[in-house]
């Protein structure tokens, strides 16, 4: 099943941490209304296209293993939804990928991803085509009990429905 | 079914006789510890209850512990305007646990949560802040999530969906010589698993060295754990937990210790040898990019920092005072101390630590976790290189893209202090 064709605006390497995706003082800051601006701020080229709107929705950024690791800082998923981009990584840190999940932040666990800036991807249910590649590669799909949540939309439409459940004579 | 550490901890969370790794459960939770990000997650509760017309209010008052540490005095209005908000749900809320802006009973939060016996052994604990691990140390299974996940557990008492993870056990033996220390086992570790060696696993720790390692030294090891990845960092409770709850926390703890079962299956088993360990330095920009200190030739710094959930602690400072006193501060070095809490901070005044290290130089800071991640105080200049008791040493992390990190023991960042280059603290007379 295709979910999204789309095009590559940034490469990473592994260990891309919450510090370069979203730094520390700006921590103050919680509402993903106003995350966005600070995505990627020591990154200032693409923090800039970012804030210019040069970057498509549904764009993606391809990065190596352990994507997020580090704080459990949930702007560190905001700032990157605010723009609906999605990240293919061959690996995600825990702490991120259950943030995304929860806020619906467009995650792909692809371990064995090739792709250059500038090359057009099919993201498909279990697998991403480069199209400019001509090649496929394998996604490694979310557990079933994550899925239940992305199914949900998101962790507080779950939480809610549960809390409901408690309170059946209302 | 044999099971391991992280395994009977979730059995018992879950009234389930046994589980196994792979498992999806909804555990109950015993403690949800929060700082400054409350603020979001009070956002996040809020909407849980949007239009539901049920009254707002959180599963258990007396299991939410929040503590004021990230940036302490607040540095800014919307800081203090946060924090604001947090006091005032922590009021309507009745939440006990609540650790705010004060000299009697403030600090950092994976000090002031162990310090104050909250954390006791075999419990699940979360924490929107992923030093959580830390507390594993009291054989707990305690791992960090976000702030929407915690609005989740403050509204149903339970964690949603966890998986039961695979776990490592890490077994070491053998007496640390002089000068050798828990963060130079804990940063060894991580070279040797890498960043993303323990992702979604649990770090299980046993051994000789362990049984003899005082509390605060296990702190510094499962706190770390997170640096391989690992979701939680698990010493079983004994002996040494229960002085350390009755002399350090005063509370008396009469409850089962659960252990794992000798014949409980292991992911991988790692074996370390602590004799044979020199002082290890991570080198930026990754925690795992660790060094024997053999390996660090000629490194000026500028700036050391020695505190924090990670080497913060009594210990820490005792070991630090030892080198500086009657020594002195290199004129172009600045050495900051952040002790990990007020309780902390007052011991070591009365046991003379802190004159030792005024004396030498040092200034102290008030205990916040701030300068470790680039929130508060200590801001590094471009160029500027800062040897830390730290946990992370990612590009940027102390404010400054420019900058370089660079993490050791306690006992190495004195020696460093000295000479101003980072220094190995066995050859300081």
């Amino acid at each position: 099943m295709l979910l999204h064709t789309s095009k590559v605006v940034a490469l990473m390497p592994n260990d891309i941490s919450t510090d370069i995706i979203y730094p520390g003082r700006f921590m103050a800051t919680v509402l993903p209304t106003e995350t966005p601006q600070y995505c990627f701020a020591d990154m200032v080229e693409l923090n800039n296209r970012l804030k210019n709107k040069e970057i498509p929705p549904n764009s993606v950024i391809v990065a190596g293993a352990n994507f997020g690791c580090g704080s459990s800082r949930e702007q560190a998923v905001s700032t990157i939804k605010g723009y609906e981009l999605i990240i293919v990584a061959k690996g995600f840190a825990r702490i991120f990928l259950q943030n995304s999940v929860n806020l619906g932040l467009k995650t792909v666990v692809c371990p064995t991803i090739e792709a250059d800036e500038g090359d057009e991807l099919e993201i498909q249910q279990d697998s991403v085509v480069n199209v400019t590649k001509g090649k496929s590669f394998p996604v490694e799909p979310l557990p079933k009990a994550r899925q239940a949540i992305v199914d949900a939309g998101g962790l507080i439409a779950y939480t809610r429905k549960r809390l409901l459940e408690k309170y059946p004579n209302r | 079914m044999a099971m391991t550490l992280v395994e009977k901890i979730l059995a018992k969370a879950t009234g389930q006789p046994s589980v196994k790794a792979g498992d999806v459960l909804e555990p109950k939770v015993d403690l949800a510890m929060s700082h400054e990000n409350a603020a979001l997650v009070i956002n996040q509760f809020t909407e849980i209850y949007k239009d539901t017309g049920i009254p707002l209010k959180v599963w258990d008052p007396s299991k939410i512990a929040i503590i004021l540490d990230h940036r302490v005095p607040a540095e800014s209005s919307k800081t203090a305007t946060n924090q604001k908000k947090i006091r005032d749900f922590v009021g309507k809320q009745g939440i006990t646990k609540f650790h705010d802006i004060r000299g009697d009973e403030g600090g950092i939060c994976h000090q002031v949560l162990p310090e104050n016996g909250y954390v006791i052994p075999g419990s699940v604990i979360v924490g929107t802040d992923s030093h959580t691990t830390s507390h594993g140390a009291l054989g707990t299974f305690a791992f960090g999530i976000g702030a929407t996940e915690m609005a989740s557990v403050w509204t149903l008492g339970t964690v949603l969906n966890v998986d039961v993870p695979g776990t490592i056990k890490v077994n070491v033996n053998g007496k640390f010589s002089s000068g050798i220390y828990p963060k130079d086992l804990i940063l060894y570790l991580i070279g040797k698993l890498t960043a993303e060696g323990a992702n979604f696993k649990v770090l299980e720790f046993h051994g000789e060295t362990i049984k003899n390692m005082s509390t605060s030294g296990r702190l510094t090891l499962s706190n770390m754990s997170v640096e391989a990845g690992a979701t939680s960092g698990i010493v079983p409770a004994d002996e040494e937990t229960l002085r350390y709850l009755l002399e350090e926390a005063f509370v008396g703890y009469k409850g089962e210790l659960l252990k794992p079962d000798i014949d409980a299956k292991y992911d991988r088993v790692i074996e370390i040898d602590a004799s044979s360990l020199s002082p290890q330095i991570a080198c930026p920009h990754t925690v795992d990019n660790v060094k024997p200190i053999s390996e660090i030739i000629n490194v000026k710094v500028n700036q050391i920092v020695i505190g924090s959930c990670t080497n913060g602690r009594l210990d820490d400072l005792a070991a630090a005072a030892k080198i500086l006193k009657g020594k002195k501060v290199a004129r172009d070095v600045r050495m900051l101390v952040f002790p990990a809490s007020w309780r902390i901070y007052k011991e070591a005044l009365k046991q003379g630590y802190i004159a030792d290290l005024m004396d030498a130089g040092a200034v102290i800071m008030n205990s916040n976790c701030g300068c470790c991640l680039g929130v508060h105080q200590g801001a590094l200049a471009d160029g500027d290189v800062s040897l830390a008791t730290t946990n992370r040493n990612f590009k940027g992390r102390m404010g400054n893209p420019n900058s370089e990190v660079y993490l050791c023991s306690a006992a190495v960042a004195a020696a460093s202090a000295i000479t101003g280059i980072i220094t190995d603290p066995r050859g300081v007379k």
